[in-house]
């Protein structure tokens, strides 16, 4: 999908600062030398079928089909992956990577703390330190996510600045590596920044959708009529998409967050109201004001409260190859709950977007047509935030 | 070269020249206002006027406080180019805007340069903009003769060659590894930073992040062409307000003589 070095169209690109270029480009020569060195590569493989579980279940939703009366509806299982989203691995890659260009330490920025999760995990099991930036709210709102990075021997800094969410989280960690970058690898957490890590987390998180594509081959003998997923950075979205982007018979549909509604000013819904703009790296969509100040977002999930969405997504936008559709807080919480009583899966409020999404779609189809819903994370980092929505005291605090 | 560049030169002409940073806005365009006029006669050879931005990724605590400051006070790119048109026959020295990339491309590349022009804006130093994405500006500063600064970086090691060899204006000479702000002491081998660019070019270089005593400011100028100094006196109007003008003076002349 790239037309020229690090680029998706007009999106994309490398806007850092210089102090950054050589290390950028370091990442990328180790990169290319490691994504096609066999060895590397079943290393890899190892730890993603070894340690975290994969490939992971393509489900058939039956009953949640036979209530929405319409298109059958497959869930592929991020949320079974070890630590509990797709965010393993990108981050199993990007820690594998570090460590074979001699890194000691990683530092990742996190929203609802999956990634951060991740990170710990991976820099636990691989021996290296590891220090996490998480906006001051989403330490508070996600308080148990924070304890499991400790320990798991990580060092949370929460960010207190600007709007103390991920977008902050992202900043700080930027400012932290622009500081210390001879012996620190900076995992980015989604298919944003510069170039290279647009590609390198695109790469890691493929593994989704060639997964879905022979699951479902095997399981219904065609490709799906549409594959579903939340997006906030884009990392799940991507991977659930990427091997599907050449099949153009399969929709791609991207569930924003539209917080308290696209009209209101508390949302997060890039797509729907953003504009082009220049940031964290890169050229995509961003909301923002007529002056290129970068706007406070809202969203109840802390995963998709980010203000820009991924360049390759934008570019995907741009030629009208994927769709993207805002899915605001109390559609979210809603399927949540459906998923919970109708399924006994409890999504996380990130993922419940899709599925809120996937609740309108599915009847509008036919029978015999498909879709696949990314179920991108588990929800019980999410149940005290939905009990608190409900105004439910479950005595946590 | 252009006239527009030429001062820039100057600037450099026969001194070791001090290159002061202020956050527009900061308090209040006012107050920006009457510093730029008070540097000025205080001795400081190019301004920096910082375009405040809601994430200043390159700041540190000091700067990026002022960007907030500035922001809460209403500040704007349009009110700030107002106000460099109004202070410019006042000033004599060079006055650069630094702004990130953004502000400048959502309000309109070409619009940004014409405006720059049109008030007196000499140059641009965009932090988030290297080398290799410089042809996103570098079209329209050529156009209105607005000098698009380029940086280098301790870790630049053979991309000082290929940067000083387009440079315009001066090289600004990233002291230290992380963001703007105060620091102790400086360990970077800046002179080997400085002879690699000038190996290749004639553009002056001053050295900036982290210089705050008129005891560094001369130090770091025996090594290079000017020196740079922001969160200091950033540091001195989140302290002062709107009246920041005389402890402002005062610190500016110290880093004068001291310079001198």
């Amino acid at each position: 999908m790239e037309s020229r070095k690090g680029r998706f169209g007009e999106f994309g690109g490398q806007y850092v600062a210089e102090t950054l270029m050589s290390i950028l480009h370091e990442l990328e020569k180790a990169y290319l030398h490691y994504k096609n060195d066999a060895k590397f590569k079943k290393e890899l493989l190892d730890l993603l079928q070894k340690y975290a579980g994969r490939p992971s279940l393509l489900y058939y939703a039956e009953k949640m089909t036979a209530d929405l009366g319409g298109a059958k509806i497959y869930f592929k299982r991020e949320d079974l992956n070890h630590t509990g989203s797709h965010k393993i691995n990108n981050v199993l890659g990007q820690v594998l990577l570090a460590k074979k260009m001699g890194k000691t330490r990683v530092i990742a920025e996190t929203g609802a703390g999956q990634h951060g999760v991740a990170t710990a995990t991976a820099a636990a099991l691989m021996g290296l330190e590891c220090e996490i930036f998480m906006g001051k709210e989403d330490t508070e709102r996600q308080a148990l996510n924070v304890f499991r990075m400790e320990l798991l021997g990580a060092k949370v800094h929460p960010v207190t600045s600007g709007t103390m969410t991920l977008k902050d989280a992202v900043n700080e960690t930027m400012r932290e590596w622009v500081s210390r970058t001879c012996d620190t690898h900076y995992v980015l957490g989604s298919v944003m920044g510069p170039h290279p890590f647009p590609t390198i987390v695109r790469d890691f998180q493929k593994i989704i959708s060639e997964e879905v594509k022979a699951q479902i081959l095997e399981a219904e003998g065609r490709l799906p009529d549409a594959v579903v997923a939340c997006i906030g950075g884009g990392s799940n979205a991507i991977g659930a998409f990427f091997d599907f982007i050449e099949d153009k018979s399969v929709r791609l549909i991207g569930c924003e967050a539209a917080g308290k509604g696209v009209d209101t000013p508390e949302n997060a819904a890039t797509m729907t109201l953003g504009t082009t703009g220049i940031f964290h790296g890169m050229k995509s969509l961003f909301c923002q004001d007529e002056y290129g100040q970068i706007a406070p977002v809202y969203s109840i999930s802390a995963g998709l409260d980010y203000p820009g969405i991924g360049p390759e997504h934008a570019y995907l936008a741009d030629i009208k190859r994927a769709e993207y559709v805002p899915v605001t807080d109390a559609e979210a919480v809603s399927a949540f709950e459906y998923l919970s009583r109708t399924e006994g899966i409890i999504p996380a409020i990130e993922s419940a977007h899709a599925v809120a999404y996937v609740r309108k779609l599915a009847p509008t189809l036919d029978k015999n047509q498909i879709i696949v819903v990314n179920l991108s994370g588990r929800g019980d980092k999410d149940v005290a935030s939905i009990a608190r929505f409900k105004g439910v005291n479950i005595n946590e605090q | 070269m252009n006239n527009e560049q030429c001062t820039i030169n100057n600037a450099f002409k026969g001194k070791k020249a001090f290159i002061a940073f202020i956050t527009g806005g900061d308090p209040d365009i006012e107050t920006t206002e009457k510093l730029i006029v008070e540097m000025a006669q205080s001795g400081v050879d190019i301004i920096e006027i910082g375009v405040p931005f809601s994430d200043p990724v390159a700041e540190g605590p000091v700067i990026q406080q002022a960007d907030e400051r500035a922001l809460r006070a209403g500040c704007t790119v349009d009110k700030l180019l107002d106000m460099i048109k109004r202070v410019r026959p006042k000033v004599e020295i060079p006055l650069l805007f630094m702004s990130y990339i953004n502000p400048i491309f959502v309000y309109g590349k070409e619009k940004f340069m014409q405006r720059c022009a049109d008030s007196g804006i000499q140059g641009v130093i965009i932090p988030d903009l290297p080398f290799e994405e410089k042809g996103e500006l570098s079209g329209e500063c050529a156009k209105y003769n607005i000098a698009l600064i380029s940086l280098i970086a301790p870790t630049s090691g053979e991309r000082i060659e290929t940067i000083a060899r387009e440079s315009e204006g001066f090289i600004y000479c990233v002291s230290s590894l992380g963001v703007t702000g105060v620091r102790g002491e400086i360990n970077t081998n800046i002179t080997e930073m400085t002879a690699r660019a000038k190996s290749v070019s004639d553009t002056p270089c001053a050295i900036g992040f982290g210089i705050s005593t008129p005891e560094q400011a001369r130090t770091m100028a025996e090594l290079a062409d000017g020196v740079i100094i922001g969160s200091a006196i950033v540091k001195i109007i989140a302290e002062h307000g709107v009246n920041c003008i005389e402890p402002v003076k005062k610190y500016v002349k110290s880093i004068k003589e001291a310079l001198a």
